[in-house]
């Protein structure tokens, strides 16, 4: 079909219904996956905005923009917003709700009510959260390590960590729903292994989700147990031990690193196939790849704490087993870049995110080595070093894996075509502006800057400098795709069913699609990723 | 500002250069994967550019080779690594026996240092290049961390626990010392300095302090002012067992277990008397909790420590 006689479809899921209660009471899981849209994209600019001041303040080594008490509540909110109801539930919430019926050719997810349910304790879960900045902030980081979050702290602790604990429902719930959807409904002919990689690592994630959730929720409710009735769990003086709750902490907490990263990694896989028209080269290698993340993932938690009282022994075990999650990770890199051999690569916009996530996860899991190794953690660990390491992990990573994801699904999603031009040159500030933001970093945490620190030597100002001028560059890249993705809603370009000349169940619906998906439940013979089809089936 | 600004931490400590040696390795390990990467990126997006809009990749599946490559090659790199960096630790994780022992509490938001001599500092430590210093870190409220970047050594400091932290200087010269664990509003302000003086003029400096006598026998007064000594007697007639020589022996428990005499079960003995209670005496002696500081506790600690066994002259410490 050629561009010209591109037209919109008459039924589509957007227009199946208007008004607030048709949103509201919506069971249709590409209608939820919007809800989840404008909530993650709430929360990351609240958390953006945290991030800005904070970046404003370390502009000078006397931290003067703020004092030390609103500076430490400035990054504990930063962490709590962009880990709990950002980087959690975007890529899976958002691009999982819309994708996983679609590309398993399902008419929706297993239980749309569950699924409505949980935006619902998500959006409860953050008024909670909200409250707490509201009524004057928390200032225990978004570690909450005790005895200071249960005896010390004299702010908001109890809000937030209800908030955290009520959203965790809604991960456990979109788990559930998840890994239910993609064992049975399945449409005819889609094998385990004719899925889309985005689907193995939502699989994965989801696993983690359910499984480790619960760990979190239990901590953070001890630690409001602790902190209301004086139960010692962790304060010494009452009997507990503050150890204990990092052990806990953390049990919940590493995995959900890769909560974070695991379905990047699958929208990269997407993208990767689809900028180079080509099967992604060691498909069962990337899937496994991403459970065993999953597992090993699990088995790591104690490499928080080489420098918190462990046994030499306990630290030798958690490095080496630390060593061995990075393999799955690095075949991955290996494998996306192998798919580029012999492809017909793109340089559109969704690529270049890809590009963007396999050079800065690259550094960010490289630099992951440094802290496994425990002779070098010791010096480094609650650092900048940390610092720098675990943003180019999520938000080198994870933001770039979801902006990349957002672009390429967006014609589908909105039905539209966004400034090609305009979201290149967003891509490109967001990645310069990501690198000068972080990297000075890395130099300054081996210097022995350590974190949370609201003034430091004036010694390590120019590099901070660096980064505060890095961070208001990344800040413009940011702004910029909610103003042309917007803009595109009304002004765009009709996208048509298949606007990239990809394959896969989800291009072969209307863009947007209709609110039961399909208007034939699809019979699925072919591969995943096989472009072997003639060519004009690909070109829209 | 825009010059003297290090781009490398000075080296101060002998596990420094081990530290930074490993530092050196990663780092080239980094660059060259991180090179290979991002060039192996850009050549393929250049040289397999998409010419034709119906263009499609060549049908390419995979390669058990190239997975068995590099799925080792990484492996057995970062075996190499874990072992490096298991043996720096080693050395960080084990003091030496003969090392000069400083006790350290952390507060909210200062660092208090106790020499066994009687000197007391606050957020700075004088100490001697040249050997081993051992650092017996507690803390009072909250957990704090010791960081000395120019030593390359950090550890948390943990309320109810004996923490050691070890390191030997090898420069003279005044080191920062940071509170490297988030601990409250002036976490930031909690830091100091760590002087590292040659011998001699570390010697110069505990003559001329204001030391009131050694920490020892501080703990030895406030054993009497506590009335400890009214059951702890050295001959055995006390309702509480002898300490005398106590100090690194192990003892039997009610329980049939055994535990060794260390700084912790000293410390333990005091606040909570009755969790380990020595086979043959009765669980009777008070909890001394809120009544005793972490500083008093470590003079009482430092006192039971210098208790020689009885036949060498128990009085001259009472």
């Amino acid at each position: 079909m050629a561009s010209s006689t591109v037209l919109i479809p008459p039924r589509h899921y957007l227009n199946d219904g208007y008004g607030i209660k048709s949103w509201l009471l919506t069971r249709d899981h590409k209608r939820i996956a919007l809800l989840y849209l404008a909530g993650v994209t709430f929360f990351f600019f609240i958390g953006g905005a945290m991030a800005v001041l904070i970046r404003l303040d370390l502009a000078t080594p006397a931290g003067d923009l703020v004092t030390d008490e609103t500076y430490n509540k400035l990054f504990t909110m930063h962490g709590v917003m962009m880990v709990f109801f950002f980087l959690i539930p975007a890529i899976p919430a958002v691009l999982g709700n819309f994708l996983v019926p679609i590309m398993i050719g399902a008419k929706d997810l297993a239980f749309p009510k569950l699924n409505l349910f949980s935006w619902y304790i998500y959006i409860v879960g953050g008024l909670f959260t909200l409250y707490a900045i509201v009524a004057g902030g928390v200032d225990t980081g978004w570690t909450f390590y005790t005895p200071f979050s249960t005896v010390s702290s004299t702010t908001n602790v109890v809000p937030t960590a209800l908030g955290i604990f009520i959203t965790g429902f809604s991960s456990i719930l979109t788990g559930l729903n998840f890994i239910v959807t993609i064992h049975r409904m399945r449409a005819p002919g889609m094998t385990w292994f004719r899925m889309p990689l985005f689907l193995w690592s939502t699989y994965a994630t989801s696993l983690i989700n359910v499984l480790g959730t619960p760990v979190i929720a239990i901590t953070v409710l001890l630690v409001g147990v602790e902190r209301v009735f004086h139960f010692g769990f962790f304060d010494p003086r009452l009997g507990g031990d503050p150890v204990l709750f990092q052990h806990l902490f953390w049990f919940y907490s590493h995995p959900a690193v890769y909560i974070m990263v695991l379905p990047a990694m699958g929208v990269i896989s997407e993208l990767v196939a689809a900028g180079c028209r080509k099967p992604v080269f060691g498909y069962p290698f990337v899937a496994f790849a991403s459970l065993a993340i999953a597992v090993l993932g699990f088995l790591v938690w104690g490499h928080h704490m080489f420098v918190a009282g462990e046994s030499v022994y306990s630290a030798l075990i958690f490095s080496i087993l630390s060593f061995l999650v990075a393999i799955p990770s690095a075949v991955k890199v290996f494998n996306w870049t192998a798919t580029m051999y012999r492809g017909a690569v793109s340089w559109e916009t969704p690529m270049l995110y890809a590009y963007g996530f396999i050079g800065l996860f690259t550094i960010g899991g490289l630099t992951g080595l440094f802290l496994a190794s425990v002779g070098l953690d010791v010096h480094v660990t609650d650092t900048y070093f940390i610092v720098a390491h675990f943003h180019y992990i999520m938000v080198g990573g994870t933001i770039m894996g979801y902006l990349g994801g957002l672009h390429y699904w967006w014609p589908k999603i909105s039905g539209r075509r966004y400034n090609e031009g305009l979201a290149k040159l967003a891509a490109g500030i967001i990645f310069v502006g990501f690198n000068l933001t972080f990297f000075p970093q890395f130099v300054v945490g081996y210097l022995g800057m350590p974190r949370r620190y609201h003034a430091y030597p004036p010694d390590f100002q120019v590099l901070n400098v660096l980064s505060s001028a890095g961070a208001s560059i990344l800040g413009v890249g940011y702004l910029l795709p909610m103003a042309y993705l917007m803009w595109s809603l009304r002004y765009g370009r009709l996208a048509g069913s298949n606007p990239w000349g990809s394959v896969g169940l989800e291009w072969t619906t209307t863009s947007p699609p209709p609110t039961e998906n399909f208007t034939h439940t699809p019979v699925v013979t072919w591969d995943a990723y096989d472009y072997r089809a003639p060519v004009e089936d690909h070109v829209a | 500002m825009w010059t003297g600004t290090p781009l490398f931490p000075e080296a101060a400590s002998t596990i420094a250069s081990r530290v930074d040696a490993l530092y050196f390795f990663l780092l080239g390990v980094a660059i060259f994967f991180s090179l290979l990467i991002a060039g192996l990126i850009v050549y393929y997006a250049i040289r397999f550019h998409r010419r034709t809009q119906d263009q499609v990749g060549e049908q390419i599946h995979g390669s058990m080779v190239l997975e068995v490559t590099w799925t080792v090659i990484p492996l057995l790199i970062t075996m190499v690594i874990f072992v490096w960096g298991a043996s720096v630790y080693y050395a960080m994780a084990r003091p030496p026996d003969e090392t000069l022992n400083v006790y350290v509490v952390g507060k909210q938001w200062m660092w208090k240092f106790q020499h066994l001599d009687g000197q007391r500092e606050i957020n700075e430590l004088h100490i001697p290049v040249g050997r081993a210093v051992k650092l017996i870190t507690t803390s009072e409220d909250v957990i704090h961390d010791f960081f000395v970047p120019a030593f390359r050594i950090k550890a948390d400091v943990i309320p109810g626990r004996y923490v050691n932290i070890w390191f030997h200087a090898t420069k003279p010269g005044r080191y920062r010392l940071f509170c490297a664990e988030y601990c409250g509003t002036r976490h930031s302000g909690m830091i100091g300095e760590v002087i590292a003086m040659e011998p001699s003029e570390y010697q110069a400096w505990l003559s001329g302090g204001t030391a009131e006598g050694s920490l020892a026998s501080a703990g030895a007064k406030l054993f009497q002012d506590l009335a400890c000594n009214t059951c702890h007697r050295p001959d055995a007639q006390g309702r509480g067992p002898v300490l005398d020589g106590l100090f690194g022996k192990t003892v039997q428990l009610q329980s049939g277990e055994t535990v060794t005499v260390d700084e912790a079960y000293v410390r333990e003995s005091i606040l909570h008397p009755s969790a380990q209670v020595t086979s043959g005496f009765q669980p009777i002696m008070p909890t001394f909790q809120g009544l005793v500081s972490e500083e008093q506790l470590l003079e009482l600690v430092e006192y039971v420590k210098s208790l020689k066994a009885p036949s060498q002259g128990q009085l001259q410490t009472r």
